[in-house]
């Protein structure tokens, strides 16, 4: 459907207009900067709404769409729409980047305007990613994303930042400028620089496995999957809250629908060969990483770990598609997986957002991110206990929350490919609850730690409302996921018959 | 021919920048230190007046005139404006460093002046011997600029050096000409490129004279293994000179290029191309490895360009319409942002300062968040990180020499320009994750800081909105 007016462009601009204002706002009256942050960022979210529930659930083709020439060229054009797959990560950054302006709301106090203008710059830019069905505006936008995350690590972020950050950048720009090429390489040889049109282009197989190596690169570092994820724990152990949070609940979500919108149906025949590396990959992340997890010191780097092997359950449930169809005797499942990777993603967003809040509470406190710093805290802060212990269950996939429902379809579905891949993929049930409840139980519960953590004041109404407001979405998408999984069931099933006929 | 203003039309730009030239130098003659901004004052004008002849004289038609040896065509039109707007920029950005310095003289105008009808001499070259006549009226001028401050030993040896250097390529490319010439007896550049088609030339003294020719041009792009200069050269001159000399001349280089090697000796394509390819990965490969070893900020800027050179020579090894344009979108983009970074660069210095180390940037960002802002920008453009046009002058760069299949070279390059990223990084953190060492209060003249932000915001402008450059481009090549 088209709309009167253009909602993606609002959505990608206004808090880009928004991040412009607060940078010009300066630093004189910091907390004009940070209302005028919050009102952008709520403005942007309710902007963004028409795009649920105006959203038609019946079609797999792209709809607000808007398009103009931009580099005539070239051939590039300011094309955006979403479908099913982009639209509730499209949410998901709206929402989410209210939440993040108001966490750093007294925590930030060292040059809060650009702190604040970078988040909302982060969120239109972000926006643009999901919606770009241009090649050329996708990847400005992707590349676009680096320039503020770099900023704020190294800005706000802590001792080791410098080393994090310009480690993050240099990791993701490599990754991408190889996609770079790939894409000038299929605007040669279609002589379009639309994403759509590049679904529909004949490639031999050569060519596709070149260039699934080349979206592989960039994808993966996003994700991040093992073993090119080393980049994620030093920047998000480094990064501000805030920062943390955008990076696991939104930007590595944007490797995982770059598998889904240009890997899968531009190389199917390529992913189809190569499925077995990714599953690979995919299962090392859930269970090597899972383990390294486990023995985590840093309550950050542990939650950053954990991310790593919660995403393996995306990739796992993307790429396990081929395997099922391949089965003779089994029909259905190759949608699950799919469906499940998505639903997982989204729970990831909320839950790992949750938790990287959850902890910056802590460290807002203490300024200690060391398990052993803590202990006892429930004792003292009940409240934050109890916030702290549901999204801990929710991580650890407890049925009733939504990092159940992924995990659950994901595993169902590799059922159908192999009993194996269920098997080890099922290890996460247990060894995710380990590593997340054994935290837990030294930070929460035990006697109090020291005498710092009993001086400790329980949440107050701004932390109060960030964390309930992402535990009522966590328990929604949990109970009742039917809405999600209904607005993406007609992109996902289009987009596994797309791979399903080979382009060779 | 008779010679009259319809006829001279073409050429009318270049002859009042001459006049206006000269009328400055004489004025200047009169003036005290203190009415000193009268020189300033009417070289400005002198350039936008020029500017508006160049925007008079413009048209879509290629018109030959003073027998064959002077060309206006839209290439040249692009260039000569673009090459007019950066020197403005240049010319603004020198004022209040030179007078720190205690060097406002009339005469760093009155050089600048000279090397700019010099080069838009090269621009609109269409013998051998204008190309030549161009090239070191452009060549004395920046000598002479970079011995400027004459108390500067760094300074007068960076002079030497680009003295002896600059001659030798010049007798490399006037040798390379006379074997053309001997090879085709022609000095008119389609002469020559009809000559070589009709296959009356011979191919080995030809091929000969363009090895020669090649290294002419390379050494005034300064690309690998030509390079020497560049870094010394970019260090020890004044910073407003370098400013001037690393954006500005960048456009005529290319159009010493097109002019040589694509309008005369197009047809020997596939010899220079090769040549070309293996100056294009060195220089990138060079550039950009040693730039990260740099602690000062005009070493490493010099390297940067080095770097970029071998972008620009991607362009020009595609071989078609379509690369040639992208080549130029690069050289003036690039010429642009390299005045931007210089000029941040003299903004640090102040009397008796002369910032040029990276630790100078330290905490800019708490000193001047707009200044940083601008850098920043800068250096995102130059690293190639969109949304900045220094990432669609890649792009089109790239995109040439993909549409060839040569998609390995595009490869090489994306790889050096990751390597690239990090010292631009360096650079940026220093601005915005480092605590200022140095807190002194940095002022600067209104006009500078508005030319300044006009320069920054054009990285973010054109990189939004990169069509309309484009646009000329390529129709600079009628593609």
């Amino acid at each position: 459907m088209t709309a009167d007016w253009p909602i993606i462009s609002a959505t990608i601009w206004l808090p880009i207009l928004g991040g412009a204002l607060v940078l010009g706002s300066g630093d004189k009256a910091p907390n004009v900067s940070r209302w005028i942050a919050l009102l952008f960022a709520v403005l942007t979210f309710l902007v963004s709404i028409p795009l649920y529930t105006g959203f038609d659930a019946g079609t797999a083709a792209m709809q607000f769409v808007e398009k103009t020439p931009w580099i005539p060229a070239f051939d590039v054009h300011y094309h955006l729409g979403v479908d099913g797959i982009s639209m509730p990560l499209i949410l998901l950054t709206t929402f989410i980047s209210i939440l993040v302006v108001v966490a750093g709301w007294e925590v930030i106090q060292y040059k809060p305007s650009q702190y604040m203008a970078a988040f909302l710059i982060m969120e239109g830019v972000m926006v643009g990613v999901f919606s770009a069905l241009d090649a050329m505006l996708f990847y400005v936008f992707w590349e676009a994303m680096l320039i503020p995350m770099f900023i704020i690590i190294g800005v706000w972020g802590g001792p080791n930042r410098v080393y994090a950050t310009i480690k993050f950048f240099l990791y993701t720009f490599l990754g991408s400028v190889f996609m770079l090429v790939a894409l000038i390489y299929m605007y040669f040889k279609s002589g379009s620089m639309e994403i759509l049109a590049f679904h529909d282009l004949k490639l031999d197989l050569t060519e596709q496995v070149l260039i699934f190596i080349a979206f592989l690169l960039a994808f993966a570092v996003k994700v991040p999957m093992w073993p090119v994820h080393t980049w994620l724990p030093d920047a998000h152990v480094e990064a501000p809250t805030g920062g943390s949070v955008i990076l696991a609940a939104i930007m590595l979500k944007i490797g995982g629908y770059g598998f889904l919108r240009f890997s899968l149906p531009i190389t199917p025949d390529a992913s189809n060969e190569l499925d077995w590396m990714i599953i690979g990959m995919s299962l090392i992340a859930v269970v090597y990483i899972g383990f390294v997890a486990l023995v985590q010191q840093d309550m950050k780097k542990l939650i950053a770990y954990s991310s790593i092997a919660h995403m393996g359950f995306v990739t796992l449930g993307f790429f396990i598609v081929f395997m099922i169809t391949a089965r003779s005797d089994v029909t259905s499942g190759a949608v699950l997986g799919m469906q499940g990777g998505m639903v997982q993603m989204v729970s990831h967003g909320f839950i790992s957002a949750a938790m990287f809040l959850c902890v910056g509470v802590l460290y807002d406190r203490l300024h200690s991110r060391d398990i052993k710093d803590y202990g006892g805290v429930v004792n003292v802060m009940p409240w934050f206990a109890a916030f702290m212990v549901f999204f801990a269950m929710a991580n650890a996939g407890l049925p009733g929350t939504s990092g159940f429902v992924g995990e659950f379809m994901v595993i169902l579905a590799s059922f159908r490919a192999d009993f194996w891949f269920a098997f080890l993929a099922a290890t996460t049930l247990i060894v995710g609850a380990a590593y997340t409840l054994w935290m837990v139980k030294r930070v929460v519960y035990g006697e109090i730690g020291s005498e710092k953590v009993a001086k400790l004041q329980d949440i107050n109404g701004r932390e109060a409302v960030v964390l309930t407001s992402l535990a009522i979405a966590v328990l929604i998408l949990g109970i009742w996921p039917a809405p999600l999984i209904e607005v993406m069931d007609a992109s996902i099933d289009n987009l596994v018959r797309h791979i399903a006929v080979t382009k060779l | 021919m008779e010679y009259n203003l319809t006829t001279l039309q073409p050429v009318l730009p270049e002859m009042f920048l001459l006049a206006a030239a000269c009328v400055v130098l004489v004025v200047d003659l009169f003036l005290t230190e203190r009415t000193r901004l009268v020189t300033y004052g009417l070289s400005l004008l002198t350039l936008v007046a020029t500017l508006g002849l160049v925007q008079y004289a413009a048209g879509p038609v290629k018109e030959v005139i003073l027998d064959g040896s002077f060309v206006r065509d839209p290439m040249a039109d692009v260039l000569k404006s673009a090459l007019l707007l950066v020197s403005l920029f240049a010319f603004v950005y020198a004022k209040d460093y030179l007078r720190a310095l205690g060097i406002l003289r009339g005469e760093y105008y009155v050089l600048g002046l000279f090397a700019i009808l010099g080069m838009m001499v090269m621009i609109s070259a269409n013998s051998f011997l204008t190309v030549y006549l161009g090239l070191e009226l452009l060549a004395l001028c920046l000598y002479a600029l970079v011995a400027f401050h004459r108390d500067s030993k760094t300074g007068a040896e960076a002079a030497m050096k680009y003295f002896v250097l600059g001659a030798l390529a010049s007798g490399m490319l006037l040798y390379g000409i006379s074997m053309v010439y001997g090879a085709t007896g022609q000095l008119v550049l389609p002469e020559v490129a009809s000559m070589i088609a009709a296959g009356n030339a011979d191919s080995t003294v030809l091929v000969f004279g363009l090895v020669f020719i090649v290294i002419g041009v390379s050494f005034k792009f300064g690309a690998v293994p030509f390079h020497m200069w560049v870094p010394d050269v970019y260090h020890g001159a004044p910073t407003a000179v370098t400013l001037f000399l690393g954006s500005a001349p960048k456009i005529a280089a290319f159009a010493l290029a097109i002019r040589l090697l694509v309008d005369g000796l197009g047809e020997l394509l596939v010899q220079w191309q090769d040549m070309l390819v293996i100056l294009a990965v060195l220089s990138m490969a060079l550039g950009n490895v040693v730039a990260i070893a740099q602690t000062n900020l005009k070493r490493m800027l010099a390297y940067s360009t080095i770097s970029h050179v071998g972008f620009i020579f991607l362009g020009l090894i595609a071989g078609t319409d379509k690369g040639f344009s992208a080549a130029m979108f690069y050289a003036i983009v690039y010429a642009l942002t390299a005045a931007g970074g210089f000029v941040v660069v003299t903004m640090l210095s102040r009397n008796g300062f002369d910032a040029e180390n990276i630790h100078d940037l330290k905490g800019l960002n708490d000193r001047s968040p707009w200044l940083a802002f601008m850098m920043m920008l800068i250096l995102f453009s130059m690293a190639g990180v969109p949304p900045t046009v220094g990432f669609f002058a890649k792009l089109f760069v790239l995109d040439a020499v993909v549409s060839v299949d040569m998609v390995w070279l595009a490869g090489v390059a994306v790889f050096f320009s990751i390597i690239g990223a990090f010292y631009y990084l360096r650079a940026i953190k220093a601005m915005y994750f480092d605590k200022p060492i140095d807190n002194t209060v940095l002022v600067s003249a209104i006009d500078t800081r508005l030319m300044m932000s006009v320069n920054g915001l054009a990285m973010l402008g054109f990189g939004l909105f990169p069509a309309a450059l484009l646009g000329a481009c390529r129709a600079a090549f009628g593609a």
